[in-house]
């Protein structure tokens, strides 16, 4: 790996990063304005032309709040929280494939920051990182509140992942392989895994909900029940990133999803078109962000229709249905490929 | 017994079947209604200070003190309205009209100040019941916001109707 390699890799890391802060920030934004529109308003609309400017307004309030740390905290363990929060919530778009190769001059350039042959499992490895910011920070605010949202947080993430991770490897049956890029190369032109997985996919779908702790399952910040959350005792920045760190998460959640079964990068005809190989590849990059898009739409479509489950309810439905259902799918999955082979 | 209105109905409470215990029909359906609101329904918002919902015609605003024909203040200071108030919100201090101040004040005796406080008006228009004169009418706009209780305490210079043309 020469120096030019590393600079490039460098540049990609902060383009990609720079893209999840930003598209964190207008999910918040965009939250707001679909929800009005789901509920008959108009939504912010007073920053700027249509609230364009109302994100920078919003960050703007929450670094110049006054920052409260209780006394009664473990002071250390209260900043570390969120940091872990929003940094887990950060490295997990390391392995996403963002597009194929562009080649510039005699440069050949990767849109993936890594490919690792285990990148299925680094994403799930991050992901219940990511637990860890929530519980840190509940059980260091010293407030029962918090205490109890970060339970709830860290007993939903365990149950939902073992669904989820049973999701997968029916996945991982079909296409042979934990690498990212090449599940998403396998899934050319219509060949998107959705299509011979989805049941894998519900099963997916609703655990990415509780894995992104968004409604109908946000137990942990319930605030008819719990005030806050595990963030009750949060203000100023800090309560910022636990925010934050939920949209980035459901970025990175909808881009695993994109990747995984609905073909990443790949769009109908891709090759049929007849176009250079230059532009193919950012058409790829559209058509994924599309794809990803609609999922952060479909995330919010979704909260903003369906109540909260009870506690009881939802580890009711992770427990005694969405892990039989797994199982099921893989030995479904197992049974067709071997009559198939 | 025979219920009131014979509209009763007596409901049975059957067991879910497997398709509502399944939840998933139920949540498509339900998000069909909300993407229905979220494409073809239009907000039903008003943009206040831009635009603004018509009043009914009876509407109580902001009060406004009249003047006559000849542009003459109307008010003579009689402490009716202050009396009529319920709230106490009108405080007034009387004064003798000096000769040559007839194109100003329509009666011998004006309201020198003439004070309304905003946040304790309920709006109910007994004052304007009470007036004889004709000279207070609650037929103006909504009351507008303000940073200070000082500022909420309407005097002469906000309530007199604005002079006639001459």
């Amino acid at each position: 790996m020469g120096t030019t390699d590393i600079i490039v890799k460098l540049i990609l890391i902060v383009v990609i990063f720079l893209i999840s802060l930003v598209i964190a920030m207008y999910s918040t934004y965009a939250e707001r304005k679909i929800a009005a529109f789901f509920q008959d308003r108009l939504g912010p609309s007073r920053a700027g032309p249509f609230g364009i400017l109302q994100p920078v307004a919003d960050g703007t309030k929450m670094f110049l709040k006054e920052e409260i740390i209780p006394a009664n905290s473990s002071k250390f363990l209260f900043i570390v929280g969120p940091s872990l929060a929003i940094m887990t919530a950060c490295i997990g778009s390391a392995v996403i494939p963002w597009g194929q190769t562009l080649q510039i001059g005699t440069y050949v350039l990767d849109l993936q920051v890594t490919d690792i042959n285990v990148g299925i499992l680094y994403i799930f490895g991050v992901v219940s990182l990511g637990v860890y910011g929530v519980m840190i920070g509940g059980w260091a605010s010293n407030n029962k509140y918090s205490l109890l949202g970060a339970i709830r947080a860290a007993s939903q993430n365990i149950s939902y992942e073992i669904a989820m991770g049973l999701s997968i490897i029916a996945l991982l049956m079909t296409t042979g392989t934990l690498s990212l890029k090449e599940i998403a190369a396998q899934q050319h032109g219509w060949h998107w895994n959705v299509v011979y997985q989805p049941l894998g996919f519900l099963i997916f779908i609703i655990c990415a909900f509780a894995e992104t702790n968004r409604s109908p399952f946000d137990l942990p910040e319930c605030e008819t029940e719990l005030v806050g959350g595990y963030h009750t005792e949060y203000s100023s920045m800090k309560l910022g990133f636990y925010l934050f760190a939920e949209y980035i998460n459901m970025f990175i959640s909808s881009a695993v999803m994109a990747t995984l079964y609905f073909g990443g990068y790949n769009f109908p005809f891709m090759h049929s078109l007849g176009l250079s190989s230059n532009w193919v590849t950012i058409l790829g990059v559209i058509a994924l962000f599309a794809k990803i898009f609609f999922f952060i739409f479909f995330f919010m479509w979704v909260r903003w229709t369906i109540p909260r489950f009870r506690y009881d309810q939802l580890m009711d439905l992770g427990w005694k249905t969405l892990i039989p259902l797994a199982i099921a799918n893989i030995v479904l999955t197992g049974i067709v490929m071997t009559l198939l082979k | 017994m025979e219920a009131l209105s014979n509209k009763r109905k007596v409901l049975e409470a059957k067991p879910l079947n497997f398709w509502e215990r399944a939840y998933l029909p139920a949540i498509v359906k339900g998000m069909g209604i909300t993407l229905k609101h979220f494409l073809f329904t239009k907000a039903v918002t008003i943009s206040y200070p831009e635009q603004k919902r018509e009043f009914s015609e009876n509407f109580r605003g902001m009060h406004s003190l009249k003047r006559d024909e000849h542009g003459r203040e109307r008010c003579t200071a009689c402490g009716l309205c202050a009396l009529s108030c319920p709230a106490e919100a009108i405080t007034m201090i009387s004064a003798e009209r000096k000769p040559g101040e007839e194109n100003l004040y329509r009666e011998e005796k004006y309201a020198a100040v003439y004070e309304i406080n905003m946040l304790r008006c309920i709006f109910c228009g007994l004052c304007e019941e009470a007036c004889p004169k004709e000279a207070i009418y609650l037929d103006g706009d909504i009351v507008p916001s303000d940073y200070l209780r000082k500022d909420f305490i309407y005097g002469k210079d906000k309530l007199v109707e604005a002079p006639l043309n001459q």
